[in-house]
């Protein structure tokens, strides 16, 4: 996985609620047999003003110029500024995928849904809660000054705004740790490796059926 | 101290915690499909990783695989690469069991896991597909994980989670006749609702359950997931024990006695405690239609669609008016009175043997409505298949009028090619009535297979024991 420390970046700002994973990566595109490629199909129902499915050629079909990530000053985002009960829906992996294989490292919002913000750990992608008049700021800021970055450092836990703000956020000590240091949950896991070849050595004395 | 069935399995796998609580798992059966799999092995090849223990997969394609027409093989390149991909890994990696693409054992990955005997009383078993919960009804500790934690499976034998609350729901007393394992479990999901089970595993017992077949079992584990639980679960009793005997993968001889005496302490104590307790009596359990788009708005036969208006708490209302107006239906409307467009016996839910003779049993000697556009029996794997062509049931169904087809998902999520098409109504024997689940603009009444079959014959819903 890799390592999350700091980032300064573009902020796209997405002003909806309850963006749910159909809407992030719709339903034909979970055929793909690749954790990698489907940024070209992020928000595809919104992005694209025809139907998308699998194989087409994206860069020659319309694009909807007022879908927000089509505006030419949000080329190139890395944060992706949304709106309460963020990922909501199906437990898809698919999304975080896509919002990542797009480009974005962050999405800020007031809430996410649950499967959605334990994948994108999975994924290194960070996704940071604040609270929701602090987000009614950024979005004011982000949509009124072009070229509008943040700068986000994990270690600090901190978020910076280009006038100076600081805001702080919380995460777990043990997500930290993975995304600092770009470790994926295999990786731990495996640190006990002895423990799981110990237990299985006895499973397998005791209940010698579950291994023919 | 008396123990949960959940303790017991819960407890009998945890190989390590942390201060949290946070455990890992021990994981004894790894299912795997196309559709959530490719990347994990994709994943673990990048770290140059080898699987744990490879004797744990069975392995089938299910949710591509097109149900008719088999020597055209799979039209559609994507579904076909998926498929391709899943026979390559299992090639590169190995497998204990891999039924492929037209193999006469392939089915639906939770049919065909319990009928080969691969999944055992004891065991904790995953696959990368919500409705593993199916597999408790052996007494098993079962989930459905996403693509990262497949790989993490794949690579390490375990899983990583966090002990979930206990909740037992108990169904004393006889079910009536035409009350099936199916009604049982949209009974207890219109009491609890979707997210009644959230945070829970459950157990279901009482006289009603103890009196079910292993496939009646896993048509209500199936659904438990359906109650927002990642797991429910069955102890183990002679029936459980009677349906293993001599499957595939059961143990043989000394080692099948050794197993069936550990099984046998596969039961809550007397005195378990359990976080919550849910009673229902079997015999005012009636035939169950879902008339919304979320499995918990269900009725019985004899009901009438809901009327907002009548509903005080505007979320709910709210939500019942976008359901109606989803699946265009009235307010107040007689459940009997519903037509149909197509029905479809089939899915992980209801595409047992059990299932179909049930069908059967209403079909015999009558037609499919003149009205009802087309009706698809897909049973849930080869071996169901063939069971039920050497008892004739098929021949029963093709003389209706209904299409016999090859084991698959099918129309239960329109992965492949059988669909709804838009504003199309299905009385269907799956688990989800969501938006779209069927095909886009779909709108799906969940049913057991006596109620498909009976609309099939009628044309619009009726209670089945009013057929005779
Ligand atoms: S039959 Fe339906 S619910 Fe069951 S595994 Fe297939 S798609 Fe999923």
């Amino acid at each position: 996985m890799q390592a999350f420390t700091t980032l300064d970046g573009l902020v796209c700002p997405l002003d909806r609620a309850n963006v749910d994973t159909d809407a992030i990566i719709p339903k034909q595109f979970l055929k793909s047999i690749k954790r990698s490629g489907f940024g070209p199909n992020l928000f595809d129902e919104w992005r694209y003003r025809d139907h998308g499915e699998p194989g087409m050629d994206n860069s020659k079909r319309p694009l909807n110029p007022e879908f927000v990530l089509n505006f030419p000053r949000y080329a190139g985002a890395q944060v992706l500024l949304a709106r309460e009960n963020f990922g909501c829906g199906s437990s898809r992996e698919h999304a975080p995928w896509a919002l990542e294989d797009y480009g974005f490292r962050v999405v800020i919002a007031p809430s996410f849904a649950d499967i959605f913000f334990n994948n994108c750990f999975k994924n290194g992608l960070l996704p940071i809660v604040l609270p929701a008049q602090t987000v009614d700021l950024l979005f004011a800021e982000a949509q009124a000054k072009e070229g509008y970055r943040l700068a986000i450092n994990l270690a600090d836990q901190t978020i910076k705004t280009p006038m100076g703000l600081v805001f702080g956020f919380d995460i777990t000590a043990h997500r930290k740790h993975c995304l600092l240091n770009g470790l994926d949950e295999i990786g731990l896991t495996l640190n006990h490796a002895d423990k799981i070849k110990a237990f299985e050595e006895k499973r397998r004395l005791e209940q010698p059926w579950l291994f023919a | 101290m008396p123990q949960s069935l959940y303790d017991k399995l819960w407890n009998s796998h945890v190989v390590h915690e942390e201060a949290d609580g946070t455990a890992l798992l021990y994981i004894d059966r790894h299912l795997v499909h196309e559709v959530t799999s490719p990347q994990a092995f994709e994943g673990l090849k990048l770290a140059g990783r080898k699987p744990w223990r490879i004797s744990s997969v069975v392995a089938t394609a299910d949710h591509n695989t097109p149900t008719d027409h088999w020597d055209e093989g799979i039209k559609d390149p994507i579904s076909r690469q998926q498929v391709e991909t899943l026979d390559a890994n299992i090639r590169e990696f190995g497998a204990l069991a891999y039924f492929p693409f037209k193999d006469k054992k392939q089915g639906i990955v939770h049919v065909v896991g319990p009928e080969n005997g691969a999944t055992l009383p004891g065991m904790t078993v995953v696959c990368g597909d919500s409705h593993t919960s199916t597999h408790g009804a052996f007494a098993c500790l079962a989930h459905g994980i996403g693509t990262s934690e497949v790989e993490h499976v794949l690579a390490t034998q375990t899983l990583v989670a966090k002990k979930s609350r206990s909740m037992l729901i108990k169904v004393e007393g006889v079910l009536g006749r035409g009350v099936t394992a199916k009604d049982i479990a949209l009974a207890v999901i219109g009491r609890i609702g979707t997210a009644g089970g959230t945070g829970y595993a459950l157990e279901f017992a009482g006289s009603a359950i103890r009196g079910l077949s292993m496939e009646g079992r896993m048509t209500l584990c199936n659904m438990a997931i359906e109650a927002g639980a990642r797991a429910g679960m069955i102890a183990v009793d002679d029936i459980t024990i009677d349906y293993l005997k001599d499957r595939t993968f059961s143990p043989q001889g000394d080692m099948w006695n050794k197993a069936v005496g550990y099984w046998r302490t596969l039961i809550s104590d007397d005195g378990a405690a359990f976080d919550a307790v849910v009673e229902l009596d079997a015999a005012l359990i009636e035939p169950q239609v879902t008339w919304g788009t979320s499995p918990e708005m269900v009725t019985h036969v004899g009901g009438t669609v809901p009327d907002p208006a009548k509903i005080d708490d505007p979320v709910k209302r709210s939500g019942i008016e976008r359901a109606l107006s989803y699946m265009g239906l009235t307010a107040n409307t007689p459940i009997a009175e519903i037509p149909v467009d197509k029905v479809f016996i089939g899915s992980c839910t209801n595409s047992r043997i059990e299932d179909l003779r049930a069908a059967a049993a209403i079909v015999r000697g009558r037609q499919k409505a003149a009205s009802v556009k087309q009706v698809l029996i897909v049973p849930g794997s080869g071996l169901v298949k063939a069971q039920a062509e050497a008892e004739g049931l098929h021949q029963i169904f093709i003389a209706a009028g209904f299409e016999w087809r090859e084991p698959g998902c099918s129309m239960c999520l329109a992965m492949n090619a059988d669909r709804l098409e838009p504003g199309e109504r299905c009385a269907s024997t799956s688990n989800r009535n969501f938006e779209g689940r069927q095909g886009q603009g779909g709108r799906t009444h969940l049913v057991s297979p006596e109620m498909a079959a009976a609309a099939a014959i009628a044309g619009h819903f009726i209670d089945v024991r009013t057929l005779g």
